[in-house]
């Protein structure tokens, strides 16, 4: 009996990886999934977090994914190791802070590990020649194999009749003429693929799994870099990136001023770990402090959350400021105008 | 067999599942463990790891804004 040879298909929970695990597997080849957290991914956390967006289901695409597969999914978290990928990416970022090519080769080398721990022979990805501008062209896709590691031992079956032969195809574990030659942004072969494997409902094709690529969420990375005067974070601080309007009314705090229930919510779990604005007299959003703030400061904070409450367009507004280093305490303002909250303020 | 909890409370998804599949790695087929989380997306999320990887959901229950899921390992 010939031998089975093994893959792990690095899964996003998009159509291409699921794909690429699909036509292995139709190569009799035995494959598990590997999903890994960066702590920047799309995938539930926003869904999680705001109320209004309870009604629709939630799932994990990853793990959705390799349902459909009938595949085991290896989910791991990467967080702390990915904190250097972002912070020094030796070939830059792409259009937002995304260092897309840094990342796949330090995905591909985390995945040459796993491989080697669990004896598997190979790795697929659902990579497509010239589909991403940083890390899928045909220049880069050659230096994800080498800097990786992975060299040979990495293959991409839905372009790979583009690419020189791997291992795998020149040992014959897997026949080169049953792999693809998709290449280009154009998603109609997958999605005629899709249709042929039978997978009417996959995510978002365009992919977008991550936060970094996002114009918004990246300028409140750099933001809160500059504030701090370094380019460090922990988990806590790329999760409330994701969550409520971000002001700035001086260079030395920051307001995170939830935007709707759910959001305030989940930021009453950080109210120990940052001082806080409330509203009493009206209906209103939960404010966190990010920085160091006096009474004056916070004060006038109270004015701008109070801004944001059912209470704007009154007189006063009663809240409660609760410091981490003292009691909390009420208090009576006037809801800043309009126009007073300052464009600029807005990261 | 024993009986095991994890703690996976104002963690989003998909760090309680993750905690689950690191702790479910650590114990024998037979054992039981019982999950309590805040976020509802581990009703759809931990269930659905369970299924691919061969264990069984006992019981999934919210009450609170807390949900506990009970596995059996297998």
């Amino acid at each position: 009996m010939s031998k089975q040879y093994k893959a792990a298909a690095l899964i996003s929970g998009g159509l291409d990886s699921l794909l690429a695990a699909k036509v292995m597997l139709e190569q009799g080849i035995h494959v598990e999934g590997i999903n890994f957290f960066t702590g920047f991914c799309v995938e539930g956390h926003t869904a999680a977090i705001r109320k209004k967006q309870q009604d629709k289901p939630k799932r994990n695409n990853a793990l959705w994914s390799a349902e459909q597969l009938g595949i085991k999914l290896h989910i791991i978290d990467i967080v702390d190791e990915y904190k250097d990928v972002l912070i020094n990416p030796k070939h830059g970022y792409g259009a937002n802070m995304n260092p897309c090519l840094d990342c796949k080769i330090f995905m591909v080398h985390k995945a040459l590990e796993w491989i080697q721990e669990n004896d598997f022979d190979f790795i697929i990805t659902g990579e497509v020649m010239g589909q991403r501008p940083m890390s899928q062209r045909k220049e880069t896709m050659p230096v994800v194999a080498n800097e990786s590691g992975a060299e040979d031992l990495l293959l991409r079956p839905l372009c790979a009749k583009n690419l020189p032969m791997t291992k795998p195809e020149k040992e014959g574990w897997v026949e080169r003429e049953k792999l693809l030659a998709f290449h280009g942004r154009n998603r109609k072969p997958q999605m005629a693929l899709a249709k042929d494997f039978g997978f009417e409902d996959y995510a978002s094709p365009a992919g977008g799994c991550c936060f970094l690529t996002d114009e918004n969420y990246s300028k409140k990375l750099v933001d809160l870099w500059q504030a701090r005067s370094s380019r460090d974070y922990e988990m806590d601080d790329i999760m409330l990136l994701k969550v409520g309007r971000h002001l700035r009314p001086k260079p030395y705090y920051k307001l995170i001023i939830g935007r709707e229930e759910g959001e305030n919510k989940f930021m009453q779990g950080y109210t120990k770990m940052f001082s806080s604005i409330k509203t009493v007299s009206h209906a209103g959003p939960l404010c966190l402090v990010d920085g160091a703030t006096d009474k004056d400061d916070l004060e006038y904070a109270a004015q701008i959350v109070a801004r944001y409450s059912q209470g704007k367009n009154e007189d006063t507004v009663t809240l409660q400021i609760n410091r981490l280093d003292s009691e909390p305490y009420e208090i009576t303002v006037k809801p800043l105008a309009a126009d007073d909250v300052k464009q600029d303020w807005h990261v | 067999m024993s009986e095991h909890t994890l703690d996976a409370r104002r963690l989003l998804c998909p760090m309680p599942v993750i905690k689950t599949q690191n702790k479910v790695n650590e114990l024998q087929t037979g054992d039981t463990l019982t999950v309590t989380c805040t976020d509802p997306g581990v009703l759809n999320d931990i269930p659905a790891w369970c299924r691919i990887n061969g264990h069984e959901v006992i019981s999934a229950s919210e009450k609170d804004d807390e949900i506990e899921i009970e596995i059996k390992v297998c």
